[in-house]
């Protein structure tokens, strides 16, 4: 019997990591030749931007794909970041789970350190040639040329030749190149769609990419001002599981059980950690490396109950509603969308510990497909996530709102919905929760799905908002079509007929339209934007009323100023007090808004007071709080339909005529 | 101006008056105008023909169509009180291109300027040629022993014999076909076959059918042309005629027949002009189908549909054409006049009609 367990222990031996990725690869994501082309690049992409950020220099990024032969192609991938020391790059890119990241509780692209050396180790595999890294740390530096493969029996990294070299015109970054046997595809999943979108969320990053066939995209930069750098967390107590509590406990430096908890955890008070110590019956001047597995189980047990604040929020670095919009515009402007949803950025929550906050946009009309599902963009920190969708949380969520209550078509109340829209929802973490290593989908964790449904709500509340004002303005446009233009020419053609003056038209107009309707528009001229209010009174009574406008602070631009607001306050509220409008008279309010960036201001916020809500079209009802605080809660306000028209006591001759020519 | 064109010009005066009054009233200017629909035709016991009847809609301008079809509406009065004022006269497709000039009151399509030109004529009971507006669509031919004179172009009135006068194609009937263009003289011949298709009019002509039997063959190329349903009603009332119609056995053919005999719905107001109550359908009937065993296609989804809204057209509220129908939608088949050849290309005039015309009683 020995004999045979001492035959099987010799054949028993250490598999290293990078052998069992080389053999299971798809784990990487690298599981088809369009995927792995993709992949390589994201992670190098990944690495440049969580860089340039932590450098604080804004992204430059070049990266080009060239085939060189039918299967194989060389990728390059460029930035400007800080360089990497010399003796770090080898176990950079030729080490797997080697990097600076994995014990940080902190939100960044990386975490495992897999990534870039697994695709070194990848494009080794399928081309059997090396990785060639370039890198210089400062402008007085020497920059490095190394080519690098990964020995997968030991994972550690093989440097085949490296060389001082002079890297003209370049202070600081790196470059790396690699050969990789892959297919390249256009489309949904494809390198330049994965680029686009890390254009969107990355709008303070220069990106330029060369495609096989020599054509070059550049995504340019919408804002140059860094995201805030994300602060590094200790690890927060609530989710913490058995065996990562033990290997804390044996790694620490400090010496005592209490100062162990009070120090290498967040949210742990001196208190907290006595009270603690005390329900796991375990002395809090233990040495926390000699605990056993039974006080270990002890001690998680008496966190379990503790009561502990949330972690802290202030390490999580959202894109911001802005920058959002910035993105998209920057990227989305070729298709014309006629409307960008206010981006939604909610407050950080937690989940297992781990502070995530989400964030959603979306953009409906212009060019989009009408009869197409929507397009979800999905972001992990900033990351576009190209595959798995079904698969993952963020499209859970959109599946189970219910898109009909804002405007999209879907069958059912259920499952992705149709329309002329993207949706975009960014979910940051300090740990997002991947159903995989490949960090293609967002695992369905309830307190996740739950936000990322909330803020879609939210967001989808000002789209509806939106569809409604269309819909009451192109219903009232049409009938002003019929004032304005066409009852003049019916009475101008009877009068001649029959001989006799034109008419008045008063009467019947405002029989017809009964109604005050505000008109208005914005125009983006010489660094200005133009805004012109047009208030028609369509009903038979002169009207008085007040109308108000929310518009960004301080750009209210009073030069050539014809028609003075009552009241314009700091906050951007303004307020006229109109005068006396007569029956079919029009007043005009012409203003400009200065200072601003074009996108800054696309959609006039009107309100009206004094006046019944029903009698005017294209003015909200002013909402109660207006004299109290910020109008955020307008999200809540429904758009009004048009005054309900009069019971049409007559059949319309016009439809009710069926086919006549059928029989 | 002949008394005709002045009451024409009164009326549609009278018109733009109305809209004039309610806009300077301060009202919202509206046309009333009887419902050109299915429900709306009634049976008119006077006349023996459906009418419309006395459910009305209105053209407002509290609508766009509805303003869009009043501003165009005054601008086609116009026109007309210009035509006859300097002797003109258009054809409706002529119309319709007139109002590529007139902007916004440009019409859509030429059905629009048709239908409008229809409303026209039914509230103000004049014809469209009261309006100086013609067809274009000629009427169809005619080819049997009928003598009639006819006033050409140049006011010269020729006498016709529409059997010896007239080569293989017959005698065409022009777009007027009233008393002061168009005289019926005499006849010899017994009865009057109306029949839908061309190939089977030119089969009953190649086989002499009409001298044979004594008939006045009327090719109705499809849905008759008001000028060809007048003509056949002057048959039928100033020279005694009998009229019997053969189509296809399929629901648009039933559809022609009820024109030729009951009135067409969009042209009911002046269905006692154009309509000849005495008209009998000869075939092919749903029944002939299953006699004769006939070639048969099936019945298309809009087939069906057409015989269902049949059902509830009060055109075709009696026994004979209910049984029909449904016979039909039971068969679930349809059949052509021509399919008739599949017993020789005599069967049609040896056997088929002269049985059928003596089992109604038209063949004695």
């Amino acid at each position: 019997m020995g004999s045979i367990a001492d035959e099987l222990a010799k054949k028993q031996k250490e598999i290293s990591v990078s052998e069992f990725f080389e053999r299971n690869r798809h784990i990487l994501g690298f599981d088809s030749q369009s995927k792995a082309l993709i992949m390589g690049i994201k992670e190098a992409v990944d690495n440049s931007l969580d860089a340039c950020e932590e450098a604080d220099v804004l992204p430059e990024i070049v990266v080009t794909v060239e085939r060189t032969e039918k299967d194989e192609f060389r990728v390059s991938v460029e930035d400007n970041g800080p360089g990497i020391v010399k003796k770090a790059i080898p176990n950079v890119f030729g080490r797997l789970l080697y990097g600076s990241r994995f014990h940080a509780v902190r939100q960044s692209r990386g975490q495992q350190g897999i990534g870039i050396s697994a695709t070194v180790m990848y494009g080794q595999i399928t081309t059997g040639k090396p990785a060639v890294v370039i890198s210089k740390t400062g402008a007085d530096d020497v920059a490095w040329r190394m080519e690098i493969m990964v020995n997968t029996k030991r994972n550690l990294p093989d440097v085949l030749k490296e060389d001082p070299f002079i890297w003209d015109g370049k202070e600081h970054g790196t470059k790396i190149t690699y050969h990789m046997n892959g297919r390249y595809v256009g489309g949904r999943q494809s390198v330049l769609e994965y680029l686009r979108q890390t254009a969107i969320v990355n709008p303070h990053a220069r990106i330029t990419f060369t495609d096989p066939d020599g054509r070059r995209t550049t995504f340019e930069r919408a804002t140059d001002r860094m995201p805030p750098a994300t602060k590094e967390i200790k690890p927060h107590p609530s989710g913490l599981e058995l065996g990562t509590l033990m290997s804390m406990a044996k790694e620490t430096k400090n010496k005592s059980l209490g100062r162990f908890l009070q120090l290498d955890f967040s949210r742990i008070s001196d208190r907290l950690a006595k009270d603690i110590c005390e329900r796991a019956g375990l002395d809090m001047m233990a040495d926390p490396a000699k605990l056993t597995l039974e006080e270990h189980k002890r001690l998680l047990a008496a966190i379990g109950t503790a009561k502990i604040m949330a972690p802290p929020t202030d390490c999580l670095s959202p894109i911001g509603a802005q920058l959002i919009k910035k993105g998209l515009r920057n990227v989305l402007d070729e298709v014309r969308p006629e409307f960008y949803a206010p981006p939604v950025t909610r407050d950080p929550k937690v989940h297992s510990g781990n502070p995530f906050l989400v964030e959603v946009g979306i953009v409906y009309g212009g060019d989009l497909p009408k009869d197409a599902p929507v397009q979800i963009l999905r972001f992990a920190n900033r990351v576009p996530l190209l595959y798995q969708q079904g698969a993952c949380a963020i499209t859970k969520a959109v599946e189970s709102v219910d898109w009909r209550r804002y405007g999209l078509e879907q069958r059912g109340g259920s499952g992705i919905p149709f329309g002329p829209a993207i949706i975009l929802v960014h979910v940051a973490s300090t740990k997002v929760p991947f159903t995989s290593e490949a960090k293609e989908a967002i695992a369905t964790i309830p307190e996740i799905q739950a936000e990322i449904e909330l803020a879609l709500k939210i967001c989808g509340r000002s789209l509806k908002t939106h569809l409604n004002k269309k819909e009451t303005k192109s219903k009232t446009r049409v009938k002003f079509e019929i004032v304005q233009e066409i009852l003049p020419l019916i009475a101008q053609k009877s009068a001649k007929i029959v001989g006799k003056p034109v008419p008045k038209l008063s009467g019947s107009i405002t029989k017809i339209m009964n109604v005050v309707w505000v008109d208005d528009a914005v125009s983006f001229e010489k660094g200005h934007h133009r805004i012109r209010v047009s208030i028609y009174n369509y009903t038979p009574q002169s009207q008085k009323f007040n109308l108000h406008m929310v518009l960004p602070p301080g750009a209210f631009d009073y030069k050539g100023l014809q028609f003075f607001p009552t009241e314009v306050r700091e906050d951007g509220k303004v307020t006229w007090e109109l005068p006396k409008i007569a029956s079919t008279e029009r007043l005009d309010i012409n203003f400009s808004l200065s200072g601003l960036n074009k996108e800054d201001y696309d959609e006039n916020e009107i309100y009206a007071s004094g006046i019944d809500p029903v009698a005017i079209i294209g003015a909200e009802p002013l909402p109660g709080d207006w004299d109290l605080k910020g109008l955020e809660v307008t999200e809540s306000v429904e758009a009004k339909g048009p005054a309900p028209e009069e019971e049409e006591e007559e059949v319309d001759y016009d439809e009710a005529k069926e086919a006549l020519n059928d029989d | 101006m002949t008394e005709e064109e002045n009451r024409a010009v009164r009326s549609l005066k009278e018109i733009a008056g109305s809209i004039y009054d309610q806009i300077d009233s301060g009202k919202v200017p509206k046309m009333t105008l009887p419902l050109r629909t299915k429900s709306n035709i009634r049976f008119d016991p006077k006349h023996g023909v459906f009418k419309y009847g006395k459910a009305t809609g209105a053209r407002s301008a509290k609508k766009v169509n509805g303003a869009l079809m009043l501003l165009r509406t005054m601008y086609v009065l116009e026109f007309i009180e210009d035509m006859v004022q300097n002797g003109k006269s258009s054809t409706l497709r002529e119309m319709y291109y007139i109002s590529e000039g007139w902007e916004k009151a440009k019409f859509s399509s030429q059905d629009e300027s048709n239908m409008l030109a229809e409303d026209l004529e039914i509230v103000t009971a004049c014809m469209r040629e009261d309006f100086k507006l013609r067809a274009e669509e000629n009427g169809a031919s005619i080819i049997g022993d009928l003598t009639i004179s006819e006033m050409d172009r140049k006011g010269k009135v020729k006498r016709i014999n529409c059997r010896d006068d007239v080569g293989d194609s017959g005698y065409g009937i022009p777009n007027n076909v009233e008393r002061e263009k168009v005289q019926l003289l005499g006849t010899n011949a017994k009865f009057v076959v109306a029949i839908e298709t061309g190939g089977m009019f030119d089969r009953l002509v190649e086989n002499g059918f009409d001298e044979r039997y004594n008939a006045v063959l009327v090719h109705l190329k499809g849905q008759p042309a008001r000028s060809t349903r007048r003509f056949i009603k002057r048959l039928n009332e100033e020279m005694r005629l009998p009229v019997v119609v053969f189509t296809d056995g399929d629901p648009w053919s039933f559809r022609i027949f009820a024109s030729v005999a009951y009135g067409a719905i969009k042209t009911a107001h002046i269905s006692e002009y154009l309509a000849t109550p005495t008209a009998e359908f000869v075939g092919i009937t749903a029944s002939d189908i299953t006699n004769y065993d006939l070639p048969t296609d099936k019945l298309t989804d809009v087939d069906v549909r057409a015989l269902n809204a049949e059902l509830k057209d009060p055109r075709f509220a009696d026994e004979y054409w209910r049984g029909e129908i449904e016979t039909m939608l039971k068969l679930n088949k349809k059949a052509e006049q021509q399919a008739l050849a599949k017993y020789g290309l005599d069967f049609v005039t040896d056997r088929y009609l002269p049985e059928k015309l003596s089992n109604m009683g038209v063949l004695r």
